[in-house]
């Protein structure tokens, strides 16, 4: 890459003005669809946050409105602490669980990688919304999980998981370990293996070479999986709906019950502009810090 | 990729006598670990295609496991209103999935083998669109659609879904095109073959993996969305949408027997793709 375009001298101007020309020619069909369907959506849902009125008093006009805001942030502020909470645990535990395995399999995994790494991506193949569901007959009161821990009497009866922050914060982590797991895994593949050899050759132990080697080489997929997994969980609201209670809802639930429900849509929209907001800062911070590469790399490999 | 790891594994076969003397039990403890968490993983699905078969006395799924039974399997479409919400789905998907194939082949390409003033920000926008919650671009297409005074439905839903995936075909075809080498199309100019030609009958066989790779990717994202689509579907069901609003009253176990039957498609579209491109790379070696 990186020799596109110029190679000609001025003798073949036009030709270098014209393959100049051709990745913006390429990039035209698709740009247009995401200004219309991805950045256009973003601004008009900015204007509609400052929109004032009422579904029953004649509509809703555009007022400059930052009441909206206002009135969100301190009416939901429990949500979204709530939401950043769960979604840093979930992050947490999330990369806990996965890194082991994406090591093992990017190390270890030989000529069965490929087909390892389709097991772990196997949950895709099932609607999400049918997983979490099934997550509830795990998880119910007298399901097996919960069921067989009573009758060895290792748990009092009344004792449930659903409806609990525990319950949610399991659901989120369980749904979106796929996502932490991929850019672990290519970034521990691209570490180069003899490095470790190295490492082992200078007489350091097996900790110590992960330690200083792995670890360290690592850490941009460590990095793409917080963005990528701490990014989209913040938003969750199927988890919450589908396994918590009216103790666990999080900013996501009230954003779409004031969209689809009450029909209040500037503020609904003002909820929904704070969180994105928080997340391009955040996305924006990462992505100069460490550049784009590595999160699209992942979304690449799935 | 497995080419580098061969070599590598052979020394490493070669080298562990000299360096440690190998602590029997422990080597265990990683391999046992990714297996018990693939099993996790895989746990809801084993529940669901179990729970197909679950000869329960009413229709709505229970916990308690009843018995055998082929019921479900032979009364599928059964259910009023869950036949058409998962043809919905699969037309959706095929469609969706196809514009954004070509939109975002057309994206990758441009990405990964030019420089152009831009470049950066092009680049931004489609990481934004892969890392930007769910919930942000449902209600965001949902404001717009107000305030245009669009009508929500099946059409709707099949934008928004174009929208959502090419980013992420853009990505993987990317990530293709970078690996390219780039030799073999300037051998094939070099033959006077123009670059049209040179595209079509050398970059374009050798890009083609990753566009199925990305029509497969954009396909299971239209069908298994659930997020996006419940903000732009309006009175429009889809296989998700419907299933989410059944398991108010309890899900009948035909949503399990549609749901285990996609689960195989996909397995099957999926080992295909890794197998095929096994075979193809063994060819070109």
């Amino acid at each position: 890459m990186g020799q596109g375009g110029v190679s000609g001298g001025a003798g073949h101007r036009t030709l270098g003005t014209r393959r100049r020309l051709v990745p913006y020619g390429l990039l035209s069909p698709g740009g247009a669809y995401l200004a219309i369907f991805f950045l256009l959506p973003l601004v008009l849902m900015l204007y509609t946050s400052l929109q004032s009125g009422g579904v029953l008093s004649g509509g809703f006009t555009f007022t400059w409105d930052w009441a909206n805001y206002t009135n969100v942030l301190s009416a939901y502020q429990p949500q979204f602490i709530r939401s950043i909470e769960y979604s840093l645990i979930v992050t947490f535990v999330a990369l806990l669980l996965a890194y082991p395995m994406t090591y093992w399999i990017a190390f270890y995994g030989g000529r069965w990688k490929a087909s390892l790494l389709l097991l772990i991506l196997l949950p895709f193949f099932v609607s999400f919304v049918i997983r979490t569901i099934q997550w509830k007959f795990i998880l119910g009161d007298n399901g097996p999980v919960l069921g067989f821990l009573k009758g060895l009497g290792l748990l009092p009866d009344d004792f449930r998981v659903l409806a609990t922050p525990l319950a949610v914060v399991a659901g989120i982590t369980y749904n979106y370990l796929p996502f932490t797991a991929l850019p672990l895994y290519v970034a521990l593949e691209r570490i180069d293996k003899s490095l470790v050899e190295a490492a082992k050759d200078l007489y350091a132990s097996r900790w110590q070479a992960f330690r200083k080697v792995v670890w360290p080489l690592s850490l941009p997929g460590v990095f793409a999986a917080f963005l990528l997994t701490f990014v989209p969980a913040t938003g969750d609201y199927v988890n919450a709906a589908l396994l918590g209670g009216p103790g666990t809802r999080m900013i996501g639930n009230i954003i779409q019950d004031k969209f689809l429900t009450e029909n209040n849509y500037p503020e609904a929209a003002a909820l929904s502009v704070i969180l994105m907001i928080a997340m391009v800062i955040l996305a924006t911070i990462y992505a100069r810090i460490l550049g784009t590469e590595e999160a699209t790399r992942a979304a690449a490999a799935a | 990729m497995s080419a580098v790891a061969a070599p590598v594994q052979a020394r490493e076969r070669e080298l562990p006598p000299v360096n440690k003397p190998h602590r029997k039990w422990t080597r265990f403890i990683l391999p046992g670990y990714t297996i018990l968490m693939i099993l996790y993983l895989a746990s809801p699905i084993f529940v669901m295609i179990l729970y197909g078969f679950n000869d329960i006395p009413g229709d709505r799924q229970t916990a308690k496991f009843w018995g055998f039974t082929l019921d479900w399997w032979k009364n599928v479409f059964n259910i009023p209103g869950l036949p058409e919400a998962f043809k919905n789905s699969l037309l959706i998907a095929p469609f969706s999935a196809a514009v954004a194939t070509a939109l975002g082949t057309l994206f990758g390409l441009a990405l990964g083998r030019y420089r152009f003033r831009g470049l950066r920000l092009v680049d931004f926008v489609i990481f934004l669109a892969i890392a930007v919650p769910e919930i942000v671009l449902g209600s965001s297409l949902l404001s717009m659609f107000v305030l245009g005074e669009v009508r929500l439905g099946f059409m709707t839903i099949l934008l928004s879904h174009i929208g959502f995936s090419i980013a992420f075909v853009a990505v993987t075809v990317r990530a293709r095109v970078q690996g390219l080498d780039r030799s073999l199309e300037e051998a094939a100019q070099d033959l006077f073959a123009t670059p049209l030609v040179s595209f079509v009958k050398v970059t374009l066989p050798l890009i083609a993996p990753a566009i199925l790779a990305g029509f497969l990717l954009a396909f299971v994202l239209s069908l298994d969305d659930f997020v996006i689509t419940n903000f732009v579907a309006g009175q429009t069901n889809t296989f998700p949408l419907w299933v989410f609003g059944a398991q108010r009253i309890g899900i009948p176990p035909q949503v399990n027997v549609m749901g285990t039957m996609l689960f195989a498609a996909g397995l099957l579209a999926a080992l295909a793709n890794v197998f095929g491109q096994r075979r193809r790379g063994r060819a070109g070696r």
